[in-house]
């Protein structure tokens, strides 16, 4: 089952400060989303409201079609794994598992110890025992296994080691491949994951700046290197996001479609064409003008 | 895995394209599907599909309903005109402007390439 989700409009406030202004979109589901954003975006806000955790200010938000807010309905189909773990720290871990099979529905026991495999999670520890990357791994375990329609991960990964967040980035790729439903990623480790991503989505200072497809985005960005006088001629009338010069050779990072006749000037002028990273992309469009040297 | 040049989706279908010029994949073989393609690159199923429509629009592979992908009869030699039609641009200009910029004279790449001819004739 795939569940849409709908926003519109949505405001959050915390006393003064507008945390979420504005935000709409809409995603259609079964895919995995990323959503992006610099630290104090406000994508945990945004998530917090999705999961009802939290009620919004202004807007609407609906998950197939209802409000989620103390909706148990929607609420027994979206299970929200945070950052900094949302679990009662005195339970054994086992307990903790109890607890989040008896909430999800669709929760599976096989694969709850396929994972607790996977991560050498110590069940009969106490949560709080466990040190940041177990319990991460305990958080990864309890969504993937909790297979609700919608997963959200808040940069659930926080200290775990390369190996384990490789291994829950394949586990969360198989599973939605054999288990399709909609998964929401937030993470500041584009690099590592953004090749997951269907569709991406970047806040910044609580508005939403992006929502595109992984590759259309990727697509929209590009590097030009050479000659510093040919590469301005060529980045003349383009989104120029950043630029570099070494000696009399320049780089720049221009947004935009390219068309092919600049490509082609380009390309005869001998500068080097290239395309941008997801994360270089993230970098420019949400660098503030007090970042720049 | 991938470098960071063109698009995931392209390299996919690049490297396909590749193996059926080599061989390595022949006329009506089956390839891999999206999933088992996403599960190793570990990227997006949908990315993946993206590299192998690509394909089916350029009639490298064709689909077979229910059961998966395969490489088209004419997929070989399709690929193989097009990369004769671009060997002289892609190879051969490049390697003279090349052979320009650090001083290599003609003569001594005809040179070259006729010892080639006679090792091959031989």
């Amino acid at each position: 089952m795939t569940l849409g989700i709908e926003v519109n409009g949505l405001r959050l406030d915390y006393g003064k400060f507008a945390a979420l202004r504005d935000v709409s979109f809409k995603l259609q589901g079964g895919k995995i989303y990323g959503l992006l954003g610099r630290n104090g975006s406000g994508k945990t806000s945004l998530l917090s409201i999705l999961a009802s955790f939290r009620k919004h200010t202004g807007g609407s938000v609906a998950i197939g079609g209802e409000a989620p807010f103390e909706n148990a309905r929607i609420v027994e189909q979206v299970c929200f794994i945070q950052e900094s773990g949302h679990m009662t720290d005195g339970v054994k871990v086992r307990d903790a598992l109890k607890l989040a099979a008896s909430c999800w529905p669709n929760w599976d026991d096989d694969y709850a110890d396929k994972l607790i495999r996977l991560f050498n999670l110590p069940v009969k520890k106490r949560v709080m025992a466990l040190s940041r990357g177990m319990k991460s791994a305990l958080g990864v375990t309890l969504g993937l296994a909790s297979r609700a329609p919608v997963t959200i991960f808040d940069e659930a990964y926080l200290g775990m080691d390369a190996p384990s967040r490789y291994a829950f980035y394949e586990e969360l790729l198989n599973d939605y491949m054999e288990n399709p439903r909609t998964f929401i990623l937030s993470t500041h480790l584009i690099e590592e994951v953004g090749s997951l991503f269907e569709e991406v989505l970047v806040l910044d200072e609580g508005k939403l700046l992006f929502h595109e497809e992984t590759e259309a985005l990727r697509s929209r960005g590009a590097a030009i290197t050479g000659p510093a006088e040919a590469v301005d001629r060529i980045a003349e009338g383009l989104t120029v996001l950043g630029e570099q010069k070494l000696g009399r050779t320049k780089s720049v990072t221009v947004f935009g479609a390219l068309t092919e006749e600049k490509r082609k000037a380009a390309q005869s002028e001998g500068l080097e064409f290239g395309p941008v990273s997801l994360q270089d992309l993230f970098v420019h469009l949400t660098k503030k003008r007090g970042d720049k040297q | 895995m991938f470098d960071d040049r063109s698009p995931i989706y392209q390299q996919i279908a690049d490297q396909i394209k590749e193996d059926v010029v080599s061989g390595v994949l022949r006329e009506d073989e089956q390839v891999m599907s999206t999933n088992q393609y996403a599960s190793f690159y570990r990227i997006n199923p949908a990315t993946a599909a993206k590299g192998f429509q690509l394909l089916t629009d350029e009639g490298i592979l064709y689909k077979k309903r229910g059961i998966g992908m395969f490489v088209s009869a004419e997929a070989r030699q399709t690929l193989l005109a097009q990369r004769r039609e671009r060997f002289f641009e892609e190879v051969v200009d490049r390697m003279l402007a090349e052979a320009a910029k650090i001083g290599v004279p003609i003569e001594e790449i005809i040179g070259r390439i006729e010892q080639a001819k006679g090792r091959e004739d031989v």
